[in-house]
């Protein structure tokens, strides 16, 4: 620099080359960092009310299946998987309603309703369980889930509030 | 006549000054521990070559990826040899580059002037479980499957970025054709580049300051 305040000739074009390569370094960067870390920003709505039949076709005090699909979208690739379980409708009152999940809480095989046992049998390794879904015999650890976040709406739908594990 | 032919070419490449500065340097007496960065050096190579011999047959997609690699196995003639290697070289990379710094940390190369050679030497490591991480996928079978189902949820256990951080890896909230595509691209093309870039920083650090003489009883 010389005594004067402006600026050398060198000095500019160092600024210059400088600044157009920062923003270029911007304009290149930001796409490149979004290619690769979209993953991280693009959420999947893994939460969702499902109807599972109307209220009205579940008897009361027999737990009555119903069955739905989900499909997960990764990419190019989508995965449906099918949840099962039973409705117990325990009155007329439309509160009084205890939804478990069908999987087995020992190795996941679905469950079913035996009449005649008053229970869920699994068919892989025996395990049964009571109306409540309390574990009576068998390997499993843990009761059967249950859908504990339930409503119906205004056409008589029962729908239930699914969370991906 | 030979000689006048190196002579000539050697007027024009001048490869005998690089020669000088990058292999024929002073060497401390010689000790065998000090060969360990020429190994990992050579294994890097080594995993490079096998590594592109197997791109040729394997192909990274969910429904492929196994099957390719049984066709190496079995069908592809010294398909074995090269997995083979590569597979069992992968190993020993992590092995020698680990004790290539135990070496260096028990003869303390790597203070003053030393302390950058040993700090991307560090990234060096990083890199090299890198490419072991990502190459373990690649087989797509139950046992890698399960340990990259494993791996990423650990790194998904960071606080705050945890999340975002296993979805990067994954390519997605699950692991997927994503996640193997992505992990492809990281261990033949990201990791690899990044590794020859630092390899390079490395190297010209080592030769800058010179090998660090071993430490005796005065030390
Ligand atoms: C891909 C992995 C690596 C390669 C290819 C590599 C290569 C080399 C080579 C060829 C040398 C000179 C010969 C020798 O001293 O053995 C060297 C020296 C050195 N390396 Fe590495 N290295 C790697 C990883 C590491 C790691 C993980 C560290 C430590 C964190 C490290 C720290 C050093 C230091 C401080 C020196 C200087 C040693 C001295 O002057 O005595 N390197 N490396
Ligand atoms: S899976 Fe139900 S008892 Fe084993």
């Amino acid at each position: 620099m010389t005594s004067s305040n402006r600026m050398s000739r060198r000095d500019f074009i160092k600024v210059t080359i400088g600044a157009i390569g920062g923003v270029m370094g911007v304009l290149l960067g930001v796409p490149v960092v979004g290619y690769l870390l979209q993953p991280a920003f693009r959420k999947q709505a893994a939460e969702a009310w499902i109807p599972i039949g109307k209220l009205e076709a579940f008897t009361i005090g027999i737990p009555s299946p119903f069955s739905f699909t989900r499909t997960k979208v990764n990419g190019w690739e989508r995965t449906a998987t099918s949840y099962g379980g039973f409705v117990l409708r325990r009155s007329e009152d439309p509160k009084e309603i205890l939804i478990l999940s069908s999987r087995c809480t020992h190795l996941s095989c679905r469950v079913n309703w035996n009449e005649a046992a008053q229970g869920y049998l699994c068919p892989c390794h025996d395990a049964k369980f009571s109306i409540e879904g309390e574990v009576l015999s068998g390997p499993p650890p843990e009761p059967l889930e249950r859908y504990n976040e339930f409503k119906v709406d205004e056409d008589g739908n029962l729908l239930i509030f699914f969370e991906e594990a | 006549m030979w000689r006048k032919l190196y002579a000539w070419l050697e007027d024009r490449l001048g490869l005998e000054e690089i020669y000088k500065a990058t292999l024929d340097r002073p060497e401390p007496k010689g000790n065998w521990w000090n060969t360990l960065g020429s190994a990992s050096l050579f294994l890097f190579l080594l995993q490079g070559v096998t590594g592109i011999f197997l791109t040729v047959y394997y192909t990274p997609s969910p429904d492929h990826a196994y099957d390719s690699i049984q066709y190496i196995m079995n069908d592809v003639a010294f398909g074995w040899l090269i997995r083979g290697i590569h597979h069992w070289g992968s190993t020993l990379m992590v092995i020698v580059v680990f004790v290539h710094m135990v070496r260096v940390f028990v003869t303390a190369s790597y203070k003053y002037p030393r302390e950058l050679t040993w700090i991307f030497g560090v990234g060096l490591l990083l890199l090299t479980l890198g490419m072991g991480f990502t190459g373990y996928l690649l087989p797509w079978n139950q046992r890698s499957y399960w340990a990259t189902e494993v791996g990423t949820r650990i790194a998904g256990s960071v606080p705050l970025i945890g999340d975002s951080i296993l979805r990067v890896l994954r390519g997605g909230p699950d692991l997927s054709a994503l996640t193997l595509q992505r992990f492809f691209s990281g261990h033949i093309w990201i990791i690899p580049a990044l590794l020859a870039a630092v390899i390079g920083v490395h190297l010209y650090l080592v030769m800058r300051h010179g090998e660090s003489h071993f430490p005796d009883k005065d030390d």
